[in-house]
């Protein structure tokens, strides 16, 4: 009782603080439905998450005056947009690659951000959008992931993981959340991939990319794609495709990251400057084409003039 | 979305253009020529504001016509690019300035070269051995990064420009569907079917 007291009339700092993480801690105040487990095993989960939100009648409407930078650029919370994302599903798995670009507003916040979210050794979520939110939210996916295989002693398939992020996320709709994310990872079925955004869309494809640049990479992408890809070519047209973005559009590049998805989950093939793989190509890799990717390098020396036949002189 | 692409290859350039003139939300036209033939060796395709495109293509069209006739030998592709260039920067600080992009394809007899000028309403050129304009050059340049050869036949540079229009209708929610592409080389300019 005497704890009570002092959490909930205390004016420290540090009582502020307790109030305001932990709303909830008292479990008895809640039904056993509200644990995964009934036989006490689910601690991971203290109730329901909540939220502090500033204290304005509206707060969807108060996020959107200080985040939207396209209305004021001198807003106060600049929200990470720019980013080239893709995946595509073929014979020999999943390939995820993206850029590790971070803009807010004109300016490169950071070039080495990871946007493969590991969520666990079977899923890869990737990162458009806000940055934060996706880290966040992909990485409560995993510890959902994780208690669906303590309760159903089974791995949870990419199509049910990707269903609960994406009605987590539409029952969040309107309140200002911003992510773009592929749920990619092999289970029953084979190689899966799904689309999951912040609007509430949910699609399952074999090929998908996502960001501000993803139009120059869906350029490429859709022109090299095949099923039956090796895994050398295919893991080749995804670091090719997120170079083409990075080359292209302002707001993605510094390097490229390659996941590889197979049958045993997923492996990391590499990080790739999209510098060296402009004018060196991607090094001596499997699938390389031994230059640079750049068209000035990849067409030097050759010219388009078309002087007539000089005829040898007598 | 008015679309338009151009590539250089071995001896030529190719232009092509959507062929919708569209007002508002309705298609008004679907065969609409939208490049023109300055000169014998030289093309220009036009998009942008409807009025001003056509005003403007006109006006370049008849003024390159007028410098034939009074100096019995047309403008080179690069004067040419440099006239336009400069008669729509002029326009720009206008009262009423022209709305229009342009993509300028020569074959230049004088050094065997086929020249490519990429031009917008700001006044901007550009020499480059492929080019696009509207929503579609999003998905083709990084296309043409890939696969444009420079040394290309004409059937090959009609491939790579096929794969673009492709591209374009694949990916692109307001795709043009037909597409008018015109060739210029040494023997002059003329129309090609895909």
């Amino acid at each position: 009782m005497n704890s009570l007291i002092q959490r909930y009339a205390g004016s420290s700092a540090a009582s502020q603080q307790r109030r305001n993480v932990s709303t909830v801690d008292d479990d008895d105040e809640f039904s056993d439905a509200m644990w995964g487990s009934e036989a006490g095993f689910g601690s991971l989960a203290k109730g329901v998450p909540s939220f502090m939100v500033p204290s304005v009648p509206d707060p969807a409407a108060f996020l959107r005056l200080h985040t939207d930078d396209h209305a004021d650029p001198s807003c106060k919370i600049k929200i990470q947009h720019g980013t080239t994302t893709l995946a595509f599903r073929f014979q020999g798995g999943v390939i995820v690659a993206v850029d590790s670009r971070a803009t807010a507003g004109s300016y490169v916040a950071s070039g080495t951000v990871k946007k493969v979210i590991e969520i666990n050794p079977y899923l890869l979520g990737t990162m458009a959008g806000g940055a934060a939110d996706c880290q966040y939210w992909e990485t409560y996916l995993g510890m959902h992931c994780r208690l669906h295989e303590l309760r159903n002693r089974e791995r949870i398939s990419v199509s049910a993981a990707s269903k609960y992020l994406s009605n987590l996320v539409y029952s969040y709709k309107g309140m200002g959340l911003s992510m773009g994310t592929m749920i990619c990872g092999w289970d029953k079925t084979g190689p899966a991939l799904f689309y999951v955004d912040s609007d509430g869309t949910r699609l399952k494809g074999d090929l998908f990319s996502v960001g501000s640049g993803s139009t120059f990479a869906y350029g490429v992408l859709d022109q090299g794609y095949r099923w039956d890809l090796t895994d050398e070519e295919a893991q080749e047209l995804g670091r090719r495709s997120i170079y083409a973005a990075g080359h292209r559009d302002a707001f993605s590049g510094n390097t490229c990251n390659l996941y590889h998805v197979k049958e045993h989950g997923w492996d990391f093939i590499g990080n790739y400057d999209i510098t060296t793989l402009h004018y060196d190509g991607p090094g001596n890799v499997s699938g390389s084409p031994g230059h640079g990717y750049g068209y000035e390098i990849r067409v030097e020396g050759q010219t388009s003039a078309n002087p007539p036949e000089v005829v040898a002189q007598a | 979305m008015e679309t338009s692409f151009a590539l250089t290859g071995k001896g030529y350039v190719i232009i092509a253009a959507d062929t919708t003139a569209a007002r508002s939300i309705v298609k008004m036209k679907v065969d609409e020529d939208k490049i023109k033939e300055l000169s014998s060796h030289l093309l220009m395709s036009y998009s942008g504001e409807p009025g001003d495109t056509i005003q403007f293509a006109e006006y370049v069209e008849r003024n390159i016509r007028l410098y034939q006739i009074r100096n019995l030998y047309p403008l080179r592709p690069a004067a040419a690019a440099a006239w336009i260039r400069r008669s729509l920067a002029e326009s720009l600080r206008s009262r009423h300035p022209y709305s229009v992009n342009l993509l300028l394809g020569g074959y230049d007899i004088a050094d065997h070269k086929p020249n490519l000028y990429w031009i917008d309403y700001l006044g901007t050129v550009v020499e480059l051995p492929f080019a696009a304009h509207g929503y579609g050059s999003y998905f083709a340049l990084s296309l043409l990064d890939r696969y444009h050869n420079p040394e290309a036949s004409l059937e090959e540079g009609l491939a790579t420009l096929k794969r673009c229009i492709e591209e374009v209708a694949k990916r692109l929610i307001v795709s043009p569907d037909r597409f008018k592409v015109k060739v210029v080389d040494k023997d002059g300019t003329r129309e090609v079917e895909l």
